[in-house]
């Protein structure tokens, strides 16, 4: 149980954060915390604490899931890439051709979120196809 | 008034002639605080015996209950006790559909390197600082076992 005292700032601060579905468990010198945040800066937040604590992640001993929840109702998202465009695929993956692209800060319509990972979207010009979705951010 | 007076009176005489006669409620709740596990909370009033906290499964619930009944002054016990809900089991991604997904969340992070195996994703060469948050974030949602981050941070 020393890993839970270690990222014992983590926790509390997941807790004040309100993270839902919070999970912490300890696993062959693992800690792992699973929840759902309300929105990115409270992920972003539970980062910042976590790499204060394990400054640049080198210790190797905790793995923090913590996804961002999102409205069934959400039609649209917003691409948050660091400043290039984002390649629109043809299926759900890298190795899959590029269709399109979706600019910086461009707001696209999502079509389905049933993978995690990739969510089939479409542009304002009406290319289709999927995007990685850690690079889109769901809007209210 | 006089029959509250009264009334008044005889709930101190009663309470009197209890504290006279059983064991006091402090050193019940000591003697069975003493004898239960960590976690659980004992409160004592007038014999009457109040147990609180988290415990592990229904079994401890249920021993907890029969120490506080077992002890010489406890009249009754209220069992408040909560059974701890199992934790969530770790779901660890297999290894093929591991490196698919860990190709896909390392492809725009041209200087780190990751290999894959037996669950634990291995990161090796350098990486900027504003990039690394990015990179192990993308890589903690695809349910690695555990990443061992060797990359040199610049």
């Amino acid at each position: 149980m020393a890993l839970e005292e270690k990222y014992k700032a983590l926790t509390d601060a997941a807790t004040a954060a309100g993270i839902t579905d919070l999970a912490v468990r300890e696993q062959d010198g693992i800690l792992y915390i699973d929840g759902t945040a309300a929105d990115g800066a409270t992920k972003d937040h539970l980062w910042e604490v976590y790499n204060q604590i394990d400054p640049n992640f080198t210790s190797g001993d905790l793995v923090l899931n913590v996804n961002v929840s999102i409205d069934a109702a959400v039609t649209h998202a917003k691409v948050v890439t660091q400043s290039s465009n984002l390649n629109i695929r043809k299926g759900p993956g890298t190795d899959q051709p590029i269709v399109g692209k979706a600019a910086h800060d461009e707001i696209i319509t999502l079509v389905n979120r049933s993978n995690d990972l990739w969510w089939l979207v479409r542009t304002k010009d009406g290319e289709e196809g999927y995007c990685y979705a850690q690079y889109l951010e769901a809007q209210a | 008034m006089k029959t509250t007076k009264l009334f008044m009176s005889m709930v101190i005489a009663a309470s009197l002639f209890f504290a006279g006669c059983s064991p006091k409620d402090a050193d019940i709740q000591s003697a069975i605080q003493a004898k239960e596990a960590a976690g659980i909370t004992v409160a004592v009033t007038k014999g009457e015996v109040t147990l609180t906290g988290e415990v592990v499964d229904d079994a401890a619930k249920v021993k907890a209950e029969e120490i506080a009944k077992a002890e010489k002054g406890a009249k009754s016990v209220v069992n408040n006790l909560t059974v701890k809900p199992a934790d969530m089991p770790v779901v660890i991604a297999e290894d093929p559909i591991l490196t698919k997904n860990v190709a896909d969340a390392t492809k725009d992070f041209p200087t780190v390197k990751a290999d894959v195996k037996d669950g634990v994703v291995t990161l090796t060469g350098e990486i900027n600082k504003a990039s690394l948050i990015t990179l192990m974030q993308h890589l903690s949602a695809l349910k690695p076992k555990k990443i061992d981050n060797k990359l040199t941070v610049k």
